[in-house]
């Protein structure tokens, strides 16, 4: 379903979503590796990680200011500048730009928050259609085994300490990302997700993307940049 | 076209906060606004000192002011790199942090708020830019109904007077130079606040605002603004100005009130 504005290309954006510890961030490297090993431009872009905002979400985040709603706004704000700066020049410039996130964690996040779900979304309406949005799939408990007991300490925004879900952090975080995952789990099809089976191995998850990569692009035909196609025949090579 | 003409005082245009219990909202709103060196801070360092003296609470605030994101804003200027979405969205989340953290809990305690540029500001901006308009009303719907929008209307002659003589120099982003109107910094000042003029008139109407015609003398305007603030309090016996706008004489026999002042000196 095209649900924002669509990408007149030349370039490619693929995105990945998923509950934390769904494994996405392994995934989307190893799929930008292969890429950029066959000769294309590849970028790739982090959610929540623009240069511009960086010291405002440390700040709020530092000295815990957010409400749901500037937590929303800040997070689009973000998004809006590496949209503006970063993703569409370099997609107009022929380039695969592959996404770690994308809006649809806003949506599924901020929804969590008790943000209105029309207003988020329409605050979105400048996105481009990604050409492939991977969604990878876990069950909860999967997920939480691979971040909980780790060495890094949960953060309080990230473990949803704001809604007041539990005084335990990791309590809270449990049931945070439990209704995340509904969230996502409620847009796989009218978002069109292209579902990743995040228990599977590693190597197989990959080559599932890898056969999605080139089975949809092989269709599509776009050109590519430095003067190659971007079609299985090349992408094999 | 959406007409906002009807919303209450203290409801919201579009999207209710999450969190936000818009009955225990009880203090007055009024907003302030038009374009850029039209007079707007003058007036307010008169309004409010007025609103004081016939004891009324007031806090005034205005757009980039926020602790969450009004430092990250003046250094996101500084370079020349802003998109006007991201721009935009960094404006409401300055907003959203205001509203939410200032403006509410002194409305919920019964202040009278007064703010230099709302959420009519970042639309007019957007929208000169070339941004949707009805995408930016629906993001910027969460803002509250207003009692008042005062907007102090200009033409661009009159606001580059200000600018000569009052700072001497156009600025980048008054002159929105972001997306170069002209080709230096007078046209492009020119060609954009007639945009910015323009857009803020359309939504004059749709947004209930109160036309000052700010092409006048300072003190006259001071006069419109007090008579639409008054108008305010009339209208609600509650909080009214009526006494208060007769100068007090102390009945005879009493003590006069002391002044500001002497109150210090035991």
């Amino acid at each position: 379903m095209q649900f924002f504005l669509p990408n007149r290309g030349p370039g490619r954006l693929i995105v990945v979503e998923g509950i934390d510890g769904s494994g996405k961030s392994t995934q989307i490297a190893l799929l930008s590796q292969w890429l950029r090993l066959r000769g294309y431009a590849v970028a790739f872009s982090e959610w929540n990680s623009s240069p511009l905002v960086h010291e405002t979400t440390r700040r709020g985040k530092k000295k815990e200011m957010f409400t749901p709603t500037s937590f929303s706004l800040i997070h689009a704000t973000d998004f809006a500048d590496r949209m503006e700066r970063y993703i569409i020049p370099l997609l107009k410039a022929g380039a695969v730009v592959c996404a770690d996130r994308y809006a649809y964690t806003a949506f599924a996040r901020d929804m969590v928050r008790g943000v209105d779900r029309a207003w988020v979304r329409n605050i979105y309406r400048f996105a481009l259609q990604p050409d492939l949005a991977f969604y990878f799939k876990v069950p909860l408990e999967v997920a939480l085994g691979r971040i909980l007991g780790g060495r890094n300490a949960l953060k309080y925004y990230e473990a949803g300490m704001d809604l007041g879900l539990s005084r335990n952090i990791e309590e809270s975080f449990r049931i945070f990302q439990g209704r995340i995952l509904a969230e996502y789990e409620s847009m796989i099809e009218e978002m069109g997700f292209h579902v990743i089976d995040a228990t599977k191995s590693i190597e197989s998850q990959q080559k599932e993307m890898r056969r999605v990569v080139l089975h949809k692009f092989g269709v599509m035909r776009p050109p590519g940049v430095l003067g190659v196609e971007l079609s299985p025949a090349r992408l094999h090579a | 076209m959406p007409d906002y003409k009807n919303r209450p005082a203290l409801s919201y245009y579009g999207t209710a906060l999450p969190g936000v219990d818009y009955s225990e909202l009880q203090g007055k709103l009024i907003v302030i606004e038009g374009p850029d060196a039209v007079g707007r801070s003058t007036q307010i360092r008169g309004l409010k000192p007025w609103l004081e003296e016939a004891g009324h609470a007031v806090l005034d605030t205005g757009m980039a002011r926020s602790a969450l994101a009004g430092k990250g804003i003046k250094e996101a200027k500084q370079g020349n790199t802003l998109g006007s979405i991201t721009m935009t969205l960094y404006y409401l989340t300055d907003f959203a942090d205001r509203l939410e953290n200032e403006i509410i809990p002194a409305l919920r305690a019964g202040v009278v708020v007064l703010t230099d540029r709302y959420i009519f500001s970042v639309m007019a901006r957007a929208i000169a830019r070339g941004e949707n308009r009805a995408w930016i009303e629906k993001v910027a719907g969460f803002a509250l109904v207003p009692h008042s929008v005062l907007y102090l209307r200009a033409k661009v002659p009159d606001l580059i007077s200000r600018v000569v003589v009052g700072r001497g120099a156009f600025d980048f982003w008054e002159s929105g130079m972001d997306l170069r109107f002209g080709r230096n910094m007078y046209d492009s000042f020119v060609r954009y606040q007639a945009r910015l003029i323009r857009v803020f008139d359309s939504l004059a109407a749709p947004y209930n605002f109160q036309v000052i015609d700010a092409t006048k003398p300072p003190v006259e305007v001071f006069e419109s603004l007090k008579s639409s603030v008054a108008k305010i309090f009339e209208s609600d016996p509650t909080t009214s100005l009526a006494d208060h706008r007769k100068s007090v004489r102390p009945a005879r026999g009493t003590v006069p009130l002391k002044t500001a002042a002497s109150r210090r000196t035991p």
